[in-house]
């Protein structure tokens, strides 16, 4: 090989080299340090794109953390459904072999016993009860009322317990019938050493131990073994208390008069746990108790718990996920015949959500017939006389939103402004006066004031680039000044109108403050209604379920838009 | 276990000393939550101004969101950060938040000042004690105020919440609660039930529609307020003829502004406010709640309040003390709702049933509302 890379040999290889390359056309294009081309062109782009990453993550993460986050939780309540199983796990397990004709039998009365009472303790069956309620109306007022009264079913037993053997009222015989032994051990240290810090005038605040079952009872006495230990393990997270020093509740009795009841003398005589005498004794015994109808004790309470309604909501609402809130937006709801319409006098999410679109429409229509003389005017003045006129239309723009909407009630209100200047042009009767607020009318007409501006500045700016050439051009060529505008200057201002539209309607949309202050009864948004859900009956699942529906919509009505008119005919400027 | 038990025994021991110390530590600045306007004036006039005379450097910041307290402190709740340290609220719905665990029970006679005669605060305050997380201040009622200017001519002033219902004898609009709390009793008492059976009817189907329909010959006439200041507001500016506020709002829309209102005290709702303790306070401002709570609900601080507003004091040693109008110099006690005058008819708002029923109706109410 010469050294210069002109010779003709060397040109020849070259040549010779392309044109196999060509042919092969497979063979990679190579770069300066010989890997292909193309994945160092990637590799030198992705390296870029990872800086400009760099650069913008603070500000995604921000985004992710405080706005993509909390909305993606929000609208996820829309479908959760946890509390029901997780408050009242024993019943919806029982209910779950439950046919629908007829009441649940008492076996479920039972498991509503020992889930209850430990729901109450933990004051979360009202959380429960409005949960329910926003499916069937009357749910939590029966779970508000039961739950003062529910720790007293079983006490007819816990009595007769007591009256066969006093033991069964000391703390201690439970504890030794049911304790794990790791757990009476590690019970019996805390307690010395609690003793001997207080003897020392010390303080100490090491928690007692978690209670632990024995295996043996929870083979034998299941009910009364599960029972027994959410009682134990409430009473310490709720009051601190120890079940060493309490007796247990009377649904711990009733658990154990059916275990006994269920389980046949010769199990229980077996048994050579610690307690076994007591056992016997109360199985020999408890033939004789007398028998407490459960289901009467409920109803006793209240009427509610022996009609189908609570038992068909408490089944159709156990799952931990649900449509219910989104069968409930839009006036329907899940009975156990499937999928129903809501009863006539609950239903209001369609008519709010016709009522919502159909007054957006209304303020995105009024808002193009006044921006549009405006802007053409705005775009057409000297730029001195412009500018003046620009400021008078920012002015309101940047004045508080409250102070604009009250200035409507000052206005429009019946003995306002308007309603004076009526009656005193004789137009109006003094006792006839017009109702212009607390209604649509009164939302419509501040609304579309406060969004003015979004429609006239995008309108102006997108007017101000139309060239005046073109319609004088028309002009010369014959056209009369209303040919002139609409067939050549207003086929070019709709991309203006296009963007006024979209963006005055998607605010208006969702919109709050001034509906809420003007809109009276009938002239409220849905936007009214989710905040109501969310600070005043609390019910966010509803909320979330119809905030989804809203942003769906505003999605649909975009992707709609942009079929018909095409998103890249909007300009803002 | 014994071994780590005895460590960590004496390794608190030896801090037991400054957390003693600690103990008497008291929050310098307190959030409380309370309902605005001439009331709130009122509780910084007659309780927060003295205290913090008295205990200078502590901050009190007030927070005007007593009508959402049940809905925040849930929120609070769920999010672990419990912003408020004492929240002013109806009676009824301090049973709510006591009943979820969302408000502190509290021991009256231990936390609260006796009378001066030694009575314990739980006898001073008696039946008000309506809850064990409720602590009361007040008796108010939700009233009707009219204009004077409007009523026709040749026509009695009205004076029962009953007139409201009357839309040929007085014409003109109506302002009413945007919630079914005494609406729904006023419904069916001016049906013709009887005072008694009132509840009783509202837990029927057949109470609930017929007190709806009795709204609704009044619906399409009616303003529907959520803020009592509103109300008062619309009849000052001649908007409503006749409107439902709380009996305070209205006395200082009538002597401190001299509007042509007139009030129709028949069949006011009377109720009952009051503070709680939001469940879970760090200790520094669970102390300096309890001292303030000590000082400003003892029975000269309740008899101060009515000097600024026309409230009853919920300590029976209070009423000897109310006396005269804090600016005005004119006599409270007139203006009372506990005064018999105007106690002649008086619907005692049981809130036990609202705390239980409030779910039920209000989605009922709601609907009805919106539809």
């Amino acid at each position: 090989m010469t050294e210069s890379a002109t010779s003709p040999d060397d040109f020849a290889a070259t040549a010779q080299d392309g044109a196999q390359k060509k042919g092969a056309r497979q063979a990679p294009v190579l770069a300066a340090d010989g890997r292909p081309l193309k994945a160092s062109l990637n590799r030198a782009l992705r390296a870029q794109k990872m800086r400009a990453l760099m650069l913008i993550a603070p500000l995604l993460i921000f985004i992710l953390v405080t706005f993509v986050a909390p909305i993606a939780d929000m609208l996820f309540r829309s479908v959760e459904n946890q509390i029901v199983s997780e408050t009242f796990p024993r019943t919806v397990m029982s209910l779950e072999e439950w046919d629908t004709d007829g009441l649940p039998g008492e076996d479920t009365y039972a498991a509503l016993t020992y889930d209850f009472v430990e729901a109450a303790e933990r004051r979360l069956h009202t959380r429960v009860g409005s949960r329910l309620n926003y499916e069937t109306t009357g749910m939590s007022s029966i779970f508000r009322k039961s739950g003062r009264d529910v720790g007293d079913v079983g006490e007819a037993y816990a009595d007769q317990f007591i009256a066969l053997d006093p033991a069964w009222e000391d703390p201690a015989t439970w504890v030794t019938l049911l304790g794990s032994q790791d757990w009476l051990r590690d019970q019996a240290e805390w307690t010395a050493d609690a003793t001997e810090a207080r003897s020392a005038d010390m303080v100490f605040d090491i928690s007692e131990p978690r209670f632990a079952l024995a295996t043996a009872p929870r083979v034998l006495l299941p009910e009364t073994a599960d029972a027994y230990r959410s009682f134990a393990q409430t009473i310490a997270d709720v009051d601190q208390d120890s079940p060493t020093s309490e007796e247990p509740w009377n649904s711990v009795y009733l658990a154990l008069y059916r275990d006994l009841m269920r389980t046949d003398a010769a199990t229980i005589a077996a048994y050579d746990g610690p307690g076994r005498d007591l056992l016997v004794a109360a199985d020999a015994a408890v033939d004789g108790f007398e028998a407490v109808d459960l289901q009467a004790l409920y109803a006793e309470m209240d009427d509610g718990w022996v009609e189908m309604p609570i038992w068909e909501t408490f089944e159709a609402f156990s799952d931990p996920y649900t449509a219910g809130y989104f069968l409930a937006a839009v006036d329907l709801q899940l009975t156990p015949d499937g999928i129903e319409a809501q009863p006539e006098n609950q239903r209001v999410y369609i008519l709010l959500f016709q009522r919502t679109i159909f007054m957006s429409l209304m303020i995105m229509g009024m808002c193009v017939l006044l921006g549009y003389p405006i802007a053409f005017l705005l775009s057409n003045l000297s730029m001195r006389a412009s500018n003046l006129l620009l400021i008078l239309v920012l002015l309101p723009f940047w004045t508080s939103l409250l102070v604009r909407t009250s200035a409507w009630k000052v206005l429009l209100q019946q003995e306002g402004v308007i309603n004076d200047i009526l009656v005193w042009i004789g137009l109006v009767a003094d006792n006839d006066r017009l109702a212009l607020i607390n209604n649509q009318f009164g939302t419509i007409i501040a609304m579309t004031h406060i969004l003015l501006p979004f429609m006239i500045l995008p309108l102006y700016s997108v007017m101000k680039t139309i060239p005046p050439t073109y319609v004088r051009a028309a002009k010369s060529l014959g056209a009369t000044n209303w040919t002139a505008f609409w067939r050549v200057y207003f086929p070019q201002s709709i991309p203006g109108i296009g963007a006024g539209c979209i963006l005055v309607f998607i605010l208006s949309i969702g919109y709050y403050i001034t509906p809420e202050l003007v809109g009276g009864r009938t002239g409220t948004f849905i936007s009214n209604r989710i905040a109501f859900h969310i600070s005043t009956s609390l019910n966010w699942g509803l909320a979330a379920a119809l905030g989804s529906i809203l942003l769906a919509l505003v999605l649909a009505l975009y992707w709609v838009y942009d079929r018909i008119v095409g998103i890249d005919n909007v300009k803002l400027g | 276990m014994k071994l780590k038990n005895l460590m960590m025994m004496t390794a608190v021991a030896g801090l037991a000393a400054p957390a003693a110390f600690a103990d008497a530590h008291m929050a310098d600045s307190v959030t409380f939550v309370s309902w605005g306007g001439a009331y709130q004036s009122s509780q910084i006039n007659a309780y927060t101004d003295p205290y913090i005379a008295a205990n200078p450097g502590v901050q009190v910041i007030w927070d005007e969101s007593s009508s959402e307290a049940v809905a925040r402190l849930r929120a609070m709740n769920e999010a672990n950060n419990l912003t408020w340290d004492l929240v002013d609220v109806e009676a009824a719905d301090a049973i709510r938040l006591c009943d979820e665990g969302l408000a502190m029970e509290v021991d009256h006679d231990e936390i609260l000042a006796p009378a001066p005669d030694g009575t314990p605060a739980s006898e001073d305050f008696g039946d008000m004690i309506v809850s064990d997380c409720f602590i009361p201040q007040i008796v108010f009622s939700t009233t009707f105020g009219y204009r004077t200017d409007m009523v026709p001519e040749g026509v009695a002033a009205p004076t029962s919440a009953c007139d409201v219902f009357d839309v040929e004898t007085y014409p003109g609009r109506r302002a009413l609660n945007r919630n079914p709390i005494a609406n729904m009793e006023w419904a069916l008492i001016c049906s013709g039930i009887a005072y008694e059976d009132v509840y009783d009817m509202l837990e029927t189907e057949a109470g609930i529609t017929m007190a709806f329909a009795m709204l609704d010959t009044i619906k399409e006439n009616t303003v529907w307020w959520t803020s009592a200041a509103e109300a008062v507001q619309l009849l000052a500016d001649g908007e409503v003829f006749m409107g439902s506020s709380y009996n305070g709002r209205l006395f200082a829309a009538i002597a401190e502004q001299n509007q042509p209102i007139g009030m129709a005290w028949d069949w006011q709702m009377l109720d009952l406010d009051g503070w709680i303790i939001p469940a879970g306070l760090p200790e520094d401002r669970l102390a300096r709640v309890m001292d303030f709570l000590y000082f400003g609900t003892d029975t000269q601080r309740l008899a101060d309040q009515a000097a600024y507003i026309s409230y009853g004091p919920a300590r029976a040693s209070s009423a000897p003390l109310v006396g005269l109008h804090a600016e005005l110099g004119i006599e409270m006690a007139p203006h009372m709702p506990t005064e018999p005058s105007n106690a002649a008819n008086t619907f005692v708002n049981n809130y036990v049933w609202w705390a239980d029923y409030r779910d039920d109706l209000d989605s009922r109410f709601q609907a009805w509302l919106a539809q």
